[in-house]
């Protein structure tokens, strides 16, 4: 096993090479412009298509394009960016097609700011565009799972017609860990019989001039969606069996809160984590799964507002208080989580509630 | 767990220095991370790495404090002495950073990295100097296993020139006389 050290937009964008991605359009913005810098030297290279757009709409309907032409296809953005890409994610996944979207999360509403966050949750998990879709939402917390979520997004956009998201960060995408990369993936737009081939000659080629819904089109697409979410949940949990507060925290926090509940544990004090690896569908088994020990959870989140905690909240059905430790736009200190979720736990046995 | 933090002005080969840290570190069968830290300026700006080195996994890869700290310039000093544990190392580059009293618990290694470098013909290869100084005073690695892995990064990018070793071998050798 012959590890690189790579930096996390570049080894996200190798992998998405490796698992046969060969259509990448989308627009620079910090902080994924490395993905775009990557694939534009590395697409040529493996014969693939690199195309700068001029602008994220652009980028997205041409990935649309690429799907139904029977492409391995990518698009990124960040923030701002990551907006202007939901009407095509819904005209994506209305048309039951396959593709990976990266979003690299940036500070902040409106233009915000390029360093790391968490304040897309909302968006990404609950549909940030139009009508009655969702995606499976991986969130990679190192340079390895940015490559093995990657690689997993591609599969799953695959094996149930949609569009994945991975949601990774500013502090994700500039760091660097030493990885581990897949074999090389090939697939052959040309030999996907659900590529779309076009019909006749001439300059008005196409396949059907009518957009209707099957028959009973609520039952079927409520269907896709429900498998999705009994499947799909993926998550860790660490130190939850005798644990009296559990944290809950995504992506890099995740690796803070271990840092967290170590730290806690060489202090008597009993923390768990729950790190959810899927956003959407949230893994609320691993919820359902805790000792009676728990009482509490706090949420860790880059965030200066909570977002997570209404998914805990709907795993708990509301039967437990949920805390929360809103970091915003600096990133926490190991200490400072063990200090407010012991002080979390005094509240809870004298019967606080929420906050 | 090793943590250090390498930091100076855009341009002085910082972000690199930490980098071949790390991928010497990884090479040598250790657990890594590298986080960088810049402005928007390619030079003359602030730039730092925070590195970790393991045995075992990384969780945090950010770093509040450290182990040892590579200053190559004033606000480094500045911004991290503060933040090292007692009985860690500073390495200080004297040609830049003069005139300064340094905590007591630390072990201080001033070495003129800065002026080595022009010395050697091979102006860029300050960073190295700090590096050699750095691998001595930490004992992090055996001087001539880290030496090889110098000359292994910068074969790997078709670059590389004996002076690269030199000053590195030059650092080493002035932590060696402090």
């Amino acid at each position: 096993m012959a590890l690189k050290l790579m930096k996390g937009n570049d080894a996200l964008a190798e992998a998405a090479v490796r698992a046969g991605c060969r259509f990448f359009g989308g627009y620079p913005i910090t902080p994924q412009s490395e993905i775009l810098e990557y694939l534009s030297k590395r697409m040529p290279e493996v014969g693939g298509h690199f195309v700068q757009s001029e602008s994220e709409l652009a980028g997205i309907s041409m990935v649309h394009g690429a799907a139904a032409a029977g492409f391995r296809t990518m698009t990124s953005s960040s923030g701002p960016g990551f907006s202007l890409l939901q009407e095509g994610i819904s005209y994506i996944a209305s048309a039951e097609l396959p593709a990976v979207i990266i979003n690299v999360q940036r500070y902040g509403s409106g233009l915000g700011d390029i360093f790391q966050a968490q304040g897309d949750y909302f968006q990404a998990v609950k549909g940030g565009g139009h009508g009655d879709y969702r995606m499976i939402v991986y969130a990679p917390a190192s340079i390895q799972e940015n490559v093995d979520f990657t690689t997993l997004a591609f599969d799953k956009a695959d094996e149930y017609r949609n569009p994945v998201l991975v949601l990774s960060d500013a502090s994700i995408a500039s760091m660097m860990e030493p990885v581990d990369l897949p074999e090389m993936h090939e697939h052959d737009p040309n030999k996907n019989p659900e590529a779309a081939r076009g019909k006749g000659d001439g300059p008005f080629k196409r396949i059907t001039s009518t957009m209707y819904y099957i028959e009973d089109f609520d039952t079927y697409v409520k269907k896709k969606y429900d498998t999705m979410a009994a499947n799909e949940e993926r998550w860790e949990s660490i130190q939850v069996e005798d644990a009296e507060l559990v944290l809950v925290a995504y992506g890099i926090t995740s690796r803070i809160c271990k840092e967290a509940v170590m730290l806690a544990r060489e202090k008597g004090i009993k923390l768990g984590l729950i790190r959810p690896i899927t956003l959407w569908p949230f893994p609320a088994k691993a919820f359902k799964a805790l000792p009676d020990t728990v009482a509490s959870f706090m949420t860790v989140e880059l965030s200066p507002m909570p977002m997570i905690q209404e998914d805990v909240l709907l795993s708990l059905d509301a039967r437990k208080p949920v805390h929360n430790f809103l970091a915003g736009m600096n990133i926490p200190e190991p200490i400072d989580i063990v200090e407010k979720a012991a002080d979390c736990i005094k509240q809870t046995a004298k019967g606080a509630c929420n906050g | 767990m090793n943590s250090i933090i390498c930091s100076g002005f855009g341009g002085q080969g910082i972000l690199t220095a930490g980098l071949i840290l790390a991928k010497i570190s990884m090479d040598g069968g250790k657990q890594v991370s590298w986080v960088p830290s810049y402005g928007s300026e390619m030079r003359g700006g602030t730039a730092s790495c925070a590195i970790k080195v393991s045995d075992t996994e990384i969780y945090s890869p950010f770093i509040k404090e450290m182990n040892t700290l590579v200053a190559m310039n004033e606000a480094s000093v500045d911004q991290f002495e503060s933040l090292v544990k007692p009985g860690g190392v500073l390495i200080s580059n004297s040609t830049i950073i003069q005139g300064r009293t340094f905590r007591s618990d630390l072990k201080v290694v001033e070495v003129a990295a800065t002026a080595i470098s022009e010395e050697l013909k091979n102006i860029r290869g300050a960073n190295l100097v700090m590096l050699g100084a750095m691998i001595q005073a930490t004992g992090l690695f055996a001087p001539e296993f880290f030496a090889d892995g110098i000359d292994a990064y910068f074969d790997a990018k078709g670059r590389n020139t004996p002076l690269n070793r030199e000053c590195y071998m030059a650092g080493v050798a002035a932590a060696e006389q402090a």
